[in-house]
């Protein structure tokens, strides 16, 4: 671990600088989702200096660290109490930090079934992008005083301040895990995996990848027993590695460079007919396909089934890489992103080009 | 911002232009069942009260009360318990009762898409019948809109485990205070862009009219189980709640009660409770069925070493059914035995439950008013129930007084004043306390970025600065002025 230390004071001074000067800067943090988002512009600016847990009682369930704290030191030391981070977030290539963890929003396998890195936002510190530090939520699991801007924060790509620290809800971690393993077709894949999540079952991920629907349980060991009685399907022995490359995309199906889409969609929304190669993730939610496909095709596929796509990783990244907004929407946000960075100091950019 | 008498007139005028002449009341006495929410120590009459039933229409309501500068003020069921939809007396109420529909229940995607105007309960109902149901359960479920649950980001008893509303919805449609529709979220997990979601839910109807709502539906659990447990020491009642939580057990629901709450409740639907007892806890577990027995196995070991005097668990779903009814009954319950009460509504860190609770006893002893607890101890959300006789003279001021200072002592302890009923017009002082005017300021700006001309429930949830200074001027907290770099008048 290294060791804690606060430069809140140093980011601050830095921004404020940075305001004057009319000089943009890009939020760096770990860098292991450098490749996600349109291409960042601007001075870096690193949080990771910014680290250490400050608070973690266990019987609270409720952990508050600094944005620059590495993910895996987090989950390290919630391991020692049984507990996790129930979101599953991903680490990529290692280096990944809580603030780039709530900054990207992005949740793993578990997220259909145990909720979304937002959803365990409790609270947080920013600096915006006016160059005040400013606390929002807090540490308790309720709260409903003023408008919800830590949740709002999550997934906004550093858009709209920088994260100093952040509370989180933490859950025990389950008494055990089995991952079961079905052969069947895309189609049979998804329509099990809805039915399934439609019945009181304990599920905590469910992954089509290469002709095999991958399933995984969690809770007592007698509640998976009587689980797997009903469910069938073979015991698969390597489970924690297969839903750790299945988060960290370090699976087979993650390499090569063809350009990743992530497409979000309704779980039981049918194969889509688009070319390409496809994992099938959060039961049938999150689909991630490999193509050269052009974006408006996908794209155009991906809203009329009701959802969106984002260009994840590689691609045109001076491009459209989320989902085009409608106009009454994307002056909403134009003008939120003004609200918190009116100088428009802050990763622009980086999701939208006019953000 | 004085409304004169003719341009009242040419507001209702406007109004019946767009609207069948039934949907625009302004009459005193059809204004009258409005005048008030939950909280009806605050009452104020609108300049109308307008019930559209088409998008169409609420559209329209709201481009003339743009256009002649009115204030909106939505309202749902009106079971709100911090004023949010009292109305303005320069303002049109606009009603979202009529919108009942239940546009789909789609159960392959676990979903339901329904109008704003639709109550909690209806939901589980028409999910029913494939297993499912809407999670959130506010004791007033039978009662209140969906609508209302998104303004307020409401919680219930299941909330420990399952969620609150924001943790529920997947979509909503809103129109903005100047007729703009958006689409925010849908049917999938998550949507592009910033998490609209998120500040729409909970924000107390400021930011804009919700006229549909996607929700998340869930498989209803194969058994729930719950125990009863006793204790003669409110105390050691909030030390067993650590200690489930510490074993890692996570329940469906963990609920309060002290002494008052139980018999009132116990008087009322005869749940069988202890009535001798200090305070009881429901625990609930639910899941799959084996997972079920084991932990109840370990949440009556856990009580019994907590010191509980006696632990039951219900036999059978009937009794189950009955220790709930009492829990969900327990407002109405104390309401039967004092003429008024107010409730509270301050969360805190669980590990101060104990404290704070003796505080609040110390309290309601130097104050002469009795108070009841009731409340989701799982979540260290408290509702402690002020007993008061509001025909007394002063009686009400000493209760909101006192109310006043549960809350300093819920944000002291690193809590806050509102756990899910929202600020309102209520708790509007006590954000001064919890907030500093950066923060606010910040709040004011998103508002803005909806609604730049302020009118939609002006007033409500986020104080001004100006609002704060004269609070502070009247309530020295700690010995210290609230914003002392604030100019006062
Ligand atoms: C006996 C009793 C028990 C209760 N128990 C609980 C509980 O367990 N948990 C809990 O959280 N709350 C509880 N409440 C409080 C209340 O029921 C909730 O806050 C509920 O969500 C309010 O819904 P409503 O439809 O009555 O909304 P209203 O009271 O009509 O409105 C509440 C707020 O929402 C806004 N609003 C309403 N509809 C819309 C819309 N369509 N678009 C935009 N804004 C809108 C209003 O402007 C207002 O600010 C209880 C209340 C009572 C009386």
């Amino acid at each position: 671990m290294t060791p804690d230390t606060d430069i809140s004071a140093a980011l601050q001074a830095n921004l404020l600088e940075a305001i004057a000067q009319g000089s943009p800067v890009q939020i760096v943090s770990g860098g292991s989702k450098t490749f996600y988002g349109r291409a960042p512009q601007g001075e870096p600016l690193s949080v990771t200096g910014h680290r250490g847990v400050i608070s973690y009682e266990p019987t609270e369930l409720v952990i508050t660290a600094r944005a620059g704290t590495r993910l895996a030191d987090v989950e390290a030391l919630l391991a020692e109490h049984n507990q996790m981070l129930p979101f599953e977030p991903p680490h990529f290539t290692g280096n990944a930090t809580l603030g780039g963890a709530i900054a990207t929003g992005l949740s793993g396998p578990r997220r259909p079934y145990a909720g979304s890195a937002r959803d365990f936002v409790l609270g947080i510190k920013v600096l915006t992008g006016k160059g005040e530090i400013l606390s929002f939520g807090g540490q308790v699991m309720k709260n409903v005083a003023g408008f919800d801007v830590s949740r709002f924060m999550a997934g906004s790509l550093g858009t709209l301040g920088i994260l100093l620290e952040i509370s989180l809800k933490v859950l025990p971690r389950p008494e055990s895990e089995q991952t079961l393993l079905f052969e069947c077709s895309a189609l049979e894949a998804i329509q099990r995996m809805n039915a399934w999540a439609g019945q009181p079952l304990p599920l905590s991920g469910a992954v089509f990848d290469g002709g095999r629907l991958y399933l995984r349980l969690s809770g007592s060991t007698a509640a998976l027993n009587a689980a797997r009685e009903k469910l069938g399907g073979e015991l698969f022995a390597d489970g924690p590695a297969f839903w750790r490359d299945a988060r960290d995309h370090t699976c087979t199906f993650f390499q090569g460079d063809a350009p990743l889409w992530r497409v979000s969609v309704p779980a039981a929304t049918p194969p889509l007919d688009l070319p390409g190669e496809w994992l099938i993730d959060w039961g049938g939610a999150q689909r991630w396909l490999k193509t050269s496909c052009a974006p408006a095709t996908i794209r155009e596929l991906t809203a009329k089934a009701g959802g969106h796509a984002t260009l994840f990783r590689g691609g045109d990244r001076q491009g459209a890489v989320f989902h085009p907004l409608p106009p009454a929407l994307m002056a909403l946000h134009r003008r939120l992103k003004a609200a918190f960075d009116p100088h428009g100091i802050l990763n622009l950019g980086r999701m939208y080009s006019d953000l | 911002m004085k409304t004169l008498a003719s341009d009242t007139q040419a507001l209702i005028t406007a109004l019946h232009r767009i609207l069948p002449s039934s949907a625009v009341l302004s009459d005193a006495e059809d204004l009258r069942p409005y005048e008030c929410d939950g909280l009806s120590a605050y009452r104020e009459l609108p300049l109308a009260v307008c019930l559209p039933e088409t998008v169409e229409q609420v559209r329209a309501v709201l481009r003339v009360c743009h256009d002649m500068n009115v204030p909106v003020v939505a309202r749902g069921a009106g079971t709100g318990l911090s004023g949010g939809a009292l109305p303005l007396a320069n303002g049109v109420v606009l009603s979202l009762a009529k919108f009942m529909r239940i546009l789909e229940v789609d159960p392959a995607n676990r979903i339901a898409r329904v109008q704003p105007g639709v109550r909690n309960l209806a939901i589980s109902q028409a999910a029913a019948p494939y297993g499912l149901y809407y999670a959130p359960d506010p004791s007033s479920q039978i009662a209140c809109t969906i609508g209302g649950n998104v303004a307020e980001n409401s919680g219930g008893v299941h909330c420990l485990k399952y969620g609150l509303t924001v943790h529920n919805v997947l979509g909503l449609k809103v129109l903005t205070m100047d007729g703009e529709l958006l689409e925010i979220g849908g049917a999938a997990l998550d949507a592009p862009g910033y998490d609209l979601l998120a500040l729409m839910t909970g924000s107390e109807g400021l930011l804009g009219v919700i006229v549909e709502v996607t929700v998340k539906l869930l498989p209803k659990p194969e058994r729930a189980q719950v125990v009863l447990a006793a204790f003669d020491d409110v105390v050691k009642a909030g030390e067993a709640v650590g200690s489930i939580i510490g074993a890692g057990i996570v329940p469906g629901g963990l609920e309060m009660m002290d002494n008052l709450a139980i018999r009132a409740a116990e008087d009322f639907i005869h749940a069988g409770y202890p009535v001798d007892a200090a305070a009881i806890l429901l625990c609930e577990v639910d899941g799959a069925n084996e997972e079920v027995s084991d932990q109840i196995l370990k949440v009556r070991e856990i009580l019994k070493q907590a010191g509980a005097t006696e632990v039951r668990t219900a036999r059978g779903e009937a009794e189950r059914l009955k220790f709930w009814a009492g829990r969900k009954a327990a407002f109405p319950a104390v309401g039967r035995i004092s003429p008024d009460y107010y409730c509270m509504d301050g969360t805190i860190p669980r590990k101060r439950l104990s404290e704070v609770l003796s505080r609040i006893a110390e309290l309601s002893k130097e104050y002469g008013l009795p108070v009841a607890n009731v409340f989701h101890a799982g979540d260290g959300n408290l509702h402690p129930l002020i007993l008061y006789d509001a025909n007394k003279p002063g009686e009400l001021e000493r209760t909101e007084e006192f109310g006043g200072k549960i809350l300093d002592l819920c944000v002291a302890v690193g809590g806050t004043i509102t756990g899910e009923h929202g600020v309102g017009m209520e708790k509007i002082g006590q954000m001064c306390h919890q907030f500093a005017p950066a923060e606010l300021t910040q709040f004011h700006a998103v508002k803005h970025a909806f609604d730049p001309q302020g009118l939609l429930n002006p007033g409500k949830a986020v104080p001004t600065l100006h609002r704060c200074a004269e609070f502070g001027a009247m309530h020295v907290h700690g010995g210290k002025l609230s914003h002392p770099e604030l100019e006062r008048f």
